[in-house]
């Protein structure tokens, strides 16, 4: 083992541009995907931002008794959908509208507005369906005047969240073929140049695991390079992006220290592909 | 110790490299393979460090059949054995020794023992001055030493050599010749590819002679029986 990491490393010595070139090659590689996990990362954020601000408006019949709307609010609660209710008054609505909409504050007259009960769904139940089948029952008491939810709002977030999803996936997909493709070609062209040593190793009795350990070192030690290099540039990228642009949330360590462990699992495949390819063809 | 039954090899582009070879070089022996270019000679030595399998017939090295061995036995096999080539085949940016060394360090002989093993080989082959040279630095004949000390390193039952003296000058090539014939004295085996003729000639050797894949004279023929 210590024969095959000093191999590993004399790889490094004996050719640092094409070294250098690998871990550069893998950088980038895993850069363009980082990259595109950072734009995939706070799409979702802005997406679910938004998101949470779905909300069903049910506006209460002048005269009801609060007896009723309070009953009221409680049955909505129980709802497995519902993750909070909020009753809005009279007063508390008119004292919104003048603070939200400062232009008009003198307007506003007692009693223009009424009262509502104000309807957030739990994350992952405020698609169309779920909202519209809310709006639905709350329609059913017979104090309710009028139930608003933004219906073409919802449907079109909820549109936008499944193209952004979809275009994910694939993009997220190709990304890492690309990726994976441009590494193997990359550890592909570092055992080729060192063919000749695979042959001398095998003439003189080497065993293949013998001849693989110091590439798939070599491969694990590019790949961990490149990845932490790749973070590297991203997190650069992010700053710039928060300095000059619009703020950018970072991945969570967790996902920081997984990119980098992939790069690592990449160049230990790709070499363990290259070199057995290699070694079966020789 | 090495036998060669009824061997042909085929290959798939360029049609037959050998046709029903039978020989059988014995333990200690000294023998040359020759012939023109392409007759098969390198064929032979391949198909003796088990680089090819034959199409038909059998290989036995060192009472290893090449029928029934199977991938893992073949590092162990060659480990046996010597091989130099007319290209030298050493690592450029390695020193003698550490060419030599490599030998070792690859089969997993302990570290302690590698270094006087290295320099045993060295003056072996005459070049003990020259261990911390790169291959660069020698002359062709010092570098075929140099993958001759490489392939002696290992205590071999067999010297492989596929045209050692191809590259050479006449001079490094007796000395080359030389030192392989010192080399079978001290009781390696040694079988020898060449298509030059005039080192075979007048040394009382034997000579196995191919020609389009096929053995046309074995001088040592009427001596074929002995022990594997």
């Amino acid at each position: 083992m210590r024969l095959a990491f000093r191999e590993a490393l004399r790889a490094f010595q004996r050719s640092p541009v094409l070294s250098a070139l690998s871990v550069t090659t893998i950088a980038f590689s895993l850069f363009a995907f980082g990259l595109f996990g950072l734009v995939a990362l706070n799409l979702r954020n802005a997406l679910q931002q938004v998101e949470d601000r779905v909300e069903v408006r049910a506006f209460v019949a002048e005269g009801t008794s609060p007896e009723a709307t309070s009953a009221a609010v409680g049955d909505v609660a129980l709802f497995p959908e519902v993750a909070s209710v909020r009753l809005v008054t009279e007063a508390q609505a008119l004292e919104r509208a003048r603070r939200e909409l400062t232009e008009f504050e003198d307007v506003f007259d007692a009693g223009i507005l009424p009262a509502s009960i104000e309807v957030r769904l739990k994350p992952g139940l405020r698609d169309p369906e779920t909202v519209r089948d809310v709006a639905r029952r709350l329609r059913l008491y017979d104090f309710i005047d009028d139930v608003r939810f933004g219906e073409e709002w919802v449907e079109n977030l909820y549109r936008l969240r499944n193209i952004a999803t979809g275009a994910g996936i694939a993009l997220g997909v190709t990304f890492a073929l690309v990726a994976l493709i441009i590494i193997g070609s990359t550890i592909r062209m570092a055992v080729l140049a060192r063919s000749r040593e695979i042959v001398i190793m095998r003439l003189v009795g080497a065993t293949d695991g013998f001849i693989r350990a110091p590439f798939l070192i070599e491969g694990v030690l590019k790949g961990t390079l490149g990845g932490i290099l790749a973070l590297v540039l991203t997190w650069v990228a992010a700053e710039l992006t928060g300095r000059w642009v619009m703020e950018v949330t970072w991945f969570d360590p967790q996902i920081a220290v997984a990119g980098v462990l992939a790069g690592a699992l990449l160049g230990l495949l790709g070499s363990a592909v290259a070199v057995g390819r290699h070694l079966r063809k020789v | 110790m090495i036998r060669f039954t009824r061997v042909s090899k085929q290959y798939t582009r360029g049609g037959p490299a050998l046709e029903e070879v039978t020989f059988h070089l014995r333990r200690g022996e000294f023998a040359f393979l020759t012939g023109p270019s392409g007759a098969g000679k390198s064929s032979i030595l391949k198909l003796v460090y088990i680089d090819e399998r034959p199409s038909s017939g059998e290989v036995r090295v060192d009472g290893k059949s090449s029928v029934t061995m199977t991938p893992r036995e073949i590092p162990r096999l060659r480990r046996r054995l010597g091989v130099v080539f007319q290209d030298f085949r050493l690592l450029e940016d390695r020193t003698a020794e550490q060419n030599i060394a490599f030998a070792l360090e690859v089969t997993g002989t302990p570290h302690a023992a590698i270094a006087p093993r290295v320099a045993r080989a060295l003056t072996q082959v005459g070049l003990s001055s020259k261990g911390t040279a790169l291959p660069h630095e020698l002359s062709g004949g010092e570098q075929q030493r140099v993958a001759i000390a490489r392939a002696l390193v290992n205590d071999p039952l067999v010297l492989l050599a596929d045209e050692p003296t191809g590259n050479l000058d006449e001079r490094a090539t007796r000395g080359i010749f030389q030192l392989l014939r010192d080399i079978n004295a001290a009781g390696t085996a040694v079988l020898m590819a060449t298509h030059d003729l005039d080192l075979v000639r007048d040394t009382g050797l034997r000579s196995l002679e191919l020609n389009k894949g096929r053995l046309v004279y074995d001088s040592g023929a009427d001596n074929q029986e002995g022990t594997l």
